[in-house]
């Protein structure tokens, strides 16, 4: 099967000096979950934000269903509409209550009518258990509510591919769940994602397959019984062991 | 090339004139910020002690002060006093009573905030080595204030000298007064003389505030450093 | 006391005062139009017109009304350019308060984090709609008890209208101590006239300033993007 989303030789250094991404190979099929791991400031989020178009990259290419994507114009609009994304601060817009939040981009971006959103907003709302909170805005949540709300305002959008950036770092251990139990049904219905995640036992349960990422290149790039089990590198290995994955049972 | 009449600006000693009028204007802003920062600091004191009348009747002051247009309040001194009190208050005399009337609410209300900044456990180890009250004042709240309140004060004393402009109004001979005067003298000579001499005194209040409100500015940046 | 005397005069002060309002009125507005259009062209960093605003900035706020006013007023027309009194004041307070509410757009500018309009991006939104729809909002609301403490500024700022032969309430007052020597009448009047004036605006401001600090977003009265 062809790669819905893939790079070339993408590569991208702060201030001109400092090679963040050395050089990233990366695809991904259809349905298909690719969880990123590895150690903070091996350039995991920058390859997230370069995929999402809003880190200007140096050097490389895009290609989105086979087609080079351009880095400006009016395109970058469309491809993001296809490649959605969640950030680990959720980011709702604070003057706007969970719906308006939910219906701004498909109202103005896509121009779809505002009934047909309203009814798969609330459909989708009703599934992660936040039906309720369709008039409430965002101070008035909790943490895991407003990842909820951020990831269902992702999923409005209709994308090909859904990118999640450490969706779960800032929440508090007890809602680190009822996010990952969302993002595990996305998964099992097919939704393509690419998740960066400190979270590795969400990484093995989710994952087709695991990047293990280090010093700004995919170090390691396997399924995640071998990888979180006999990982090849000694980075790796280092890596996992700072997680005590080690002791885990598996 | 034809008359601009900016010669206006350079007959006899009209230039050195206008200057004489905006350090009027300046000295009346100096010395009621120069009085303001010692009576605000006084003020600013009195507001941290919890006294329901104290700090009501702070409040009071604080609240009228800022309502009130400088202007009404330099009416009110310059009309008002002059008759109540029989005192045939100078113009420059009510400017500064007033200037300094709001500098101290001003300045009162910032030493207030830089003074509850401070943490209480830096009085409580003062305390703690053995100063009494006004030594833990004197050496260890009130210098940690004053960098705090540095960029503010800065920026008063730019408003003040500002507003220096309004004193014309009660008759001082600042430079306002200044350039009307050259403005008449020159009436039938130079028609276009008010231009230039507004222009001049424009440009005179931007070169004495300029630099103080960059001054501010720079302040401001290096304590949130 | 001359209580007839008060009660006389106090149609002049009405009327003094509702040209007070009409004018401050009308300058404050354009004062928030030329702020708006400032902080858009630093924030958009538009090139030439960067440095224009910047100039015009340091200008406005590093002198006073009074001087611009007598420059207006007194000195434009020797080159020709004419404005009336009233032209004057409303230009004048414009160009004096546009800086002020520059200054406060741009703290509300910078009050919304980089993140959110990467969002916004992120969800195909142009650089256009993000400023609309998610950065111009959260900025104004952000910037409102800066607004308010402007407003108050400015109005008291219009006391110096007289200047330029404007009816406004010194006017009347100077009229009054000039012509009938009741000094305390017209002062008294004068000073009821501004706290009339100012105080409903300062209580409101307060209470505003308070919704926007303690409850934040979520307010519907203060959420001008709703």
């Amino acid at each position: 099967m062809e790669p819905i989303l893939q790079t070339k030789h993408l590569q991208k250094s702060y201030d001109g000096s400092h090679q963040i991404l050395k050089d990233i190979n990366f695809s991904i099929k259809q349905g298909e979950v690719v969880v990123i791991v590895g150690p903070s400031g091996c350039g995991k989020s920058t390859f997230l934000k370069c995929l999402n178009m809003l880190e200007p990259m140096d050097r490389g290419e895009i290609y989105l269903d086979g087609k080079s994507i351009e880095r400006e114009g009016k395109n970058i609009s469309l491809y993001r509409q296809k490649v959605g994304m969640v950030f680990q601060s959720y980011e709702l817009f604070p003057h706007l209550n969970v719906m308006d939040n939910l219906l701004l981009a498909p109202r103005k971006v896509q121009k779809r009518k505002k009934e047909e959103i309203q009814k798969e907003a609330e459909t989708l709302l009703l599934r992660v258990g936040l039906w309720e909170k369709r008039k409430a805005y965002p101070r008035e949540l909790s943490g895991g509510q407003k990842q909820r709300v951020a990831i269902v305002r992702a999923l409005l959008m209709h994308p090909e591919v859904l990118l999640l950036d450490e969706i779960t770092a800032a929440l508090d251990p007890e809602m680190v769940r009822e996010v990952l139990q969302v993002v595990q049904e996305l998964a099992k219905e097919g939704m393509t994602m690419v998740i960066v995640t400190h979270e590795m036992k969400f990484a093995k349960a989710v994952a087709d397959r695991v990047l293990f990422m280090d010093g700004g290149i995919i170090v390691e790039e396997e399924n995640p019984q071998e990888f979180f089990v006999y990982p090849k590198t000694d980075r790796a290995k280092q890596f996992l062991n700072t997680f005590h994955y080690a002791a885990l049972e598996i | 090339m034809q008359d601009l009449g900016i010669q206006v600006l350079f007959r006899g000693n009209n230039f050195l004139r206008l200057l004489e009028g905006m350090w009027a204007a300046l000295r009346i802003a100096l010395i009621a910020m120069a009085l303001s920062v010692l009576l605000g600091f006084l003020f600013g004191m009195l507001m941290t002690i919890h006294n329901r009348a104290i700090q009501c009747i702070s409040r009071i002051y604080l609240e009228t002060v800022r309502i009130m247009p400088q202007l009404v309040l330099l009416f009110l001194v310059y009309f008002g006093a002059a008759k109540h009190m029989g005192v045939n208050l100078s113009g420059e005399m009510a400017s500064i009573l007033v200037f300094t009337f709001w500098g101290t609410a001003e300045m009162g209300d910032l030493v207030r905030s830089a003074l509850i900044a401070v943490p209480t456990h830096q009085y409580e180890s003062g305390a703690a080595l053995g100063m009494k009250k006004w030594q833990t004042y004197f050496y260890i709240v009130i210098p940690q204030s004053v960098r705090r309140l540095l960029p503010s004060a800065v920026s008063l004393l730019t408003r003040m000298i500002k507003t220096t402009s309004l004193v014309v109004l009660i008759g001082v001979v600042e430079v306002v007064k200044v350039g009307k005067q050259i403005i008449d003298a020159s009436r039938y000579t130079n028609p276009k003389a008010a231009l230039w001499v507004y222009g001049a005194i424009f440009l005179l209040y931007f070169a004495v505030c300029f630099p103080f409100s960059k001054l501010a500015a720079v302040l401001e940046r290096k304590l949130a450093e | 006391m001359d209580i007839h005397f008060i009660k006389e005069n106090i149609p002049l002060y009405v009327e003094a005062a509702g040209l007070t309002v009409r004018i401050a009125l009308i300058g404050i507005l354009c004062a928030f139009l030329v702020g708006l259009f400032c902080s858009m062209i630093r924030y958009l960093k538009v090139p030439i017109l960067k440095g224009m605003v910047q100039g015009y900035i340091e200008l406005s706020r590093n002198t006073p009304l009074l001087i611009q006013l007598y420059f207006l007023y007194f000195g434009l027309p020797k080159i020709g350019i004419l404005f009336s009194s009233e032209q004057c004041a409303i230009i004048g307070l414009a160009f004096q308060g546009g800086s002020y509410m520059a200054e406060a757009f741009r703290s509300g500018l910078e009050s919304v984090s980089k993140v959110q309009k990467d969002t916004g991006l992120s969800l195909g939104m142009t650089e256009k709609q993000v400023l609309q729809y998610v950065v111009l909002p959260q900025a104004i609301s952000t910037s409102v008890p800066v607004f308010c403490a402007n407003v108050i500024f400015l109005i008291k700022e219009t006391s110096v209208f007289s200047a330029v032969a404007l009816a406004d309430l010194m006017f009347v007052t100077k009229d009054l101590i000039g012509i009938y020597y009741k000094t305390d009448e017209a002062l008294w009047m004068l000073v009821i006239a501004y706290l009339l004036l100012l105080l409903p605006i300062s209580i409101l401001s307060s209470v505003l300033e308070r919704k926007v600090r303690y409850a934040g977003f979520g307010n519907t009265s203060t959420v001008s993007g709703k």
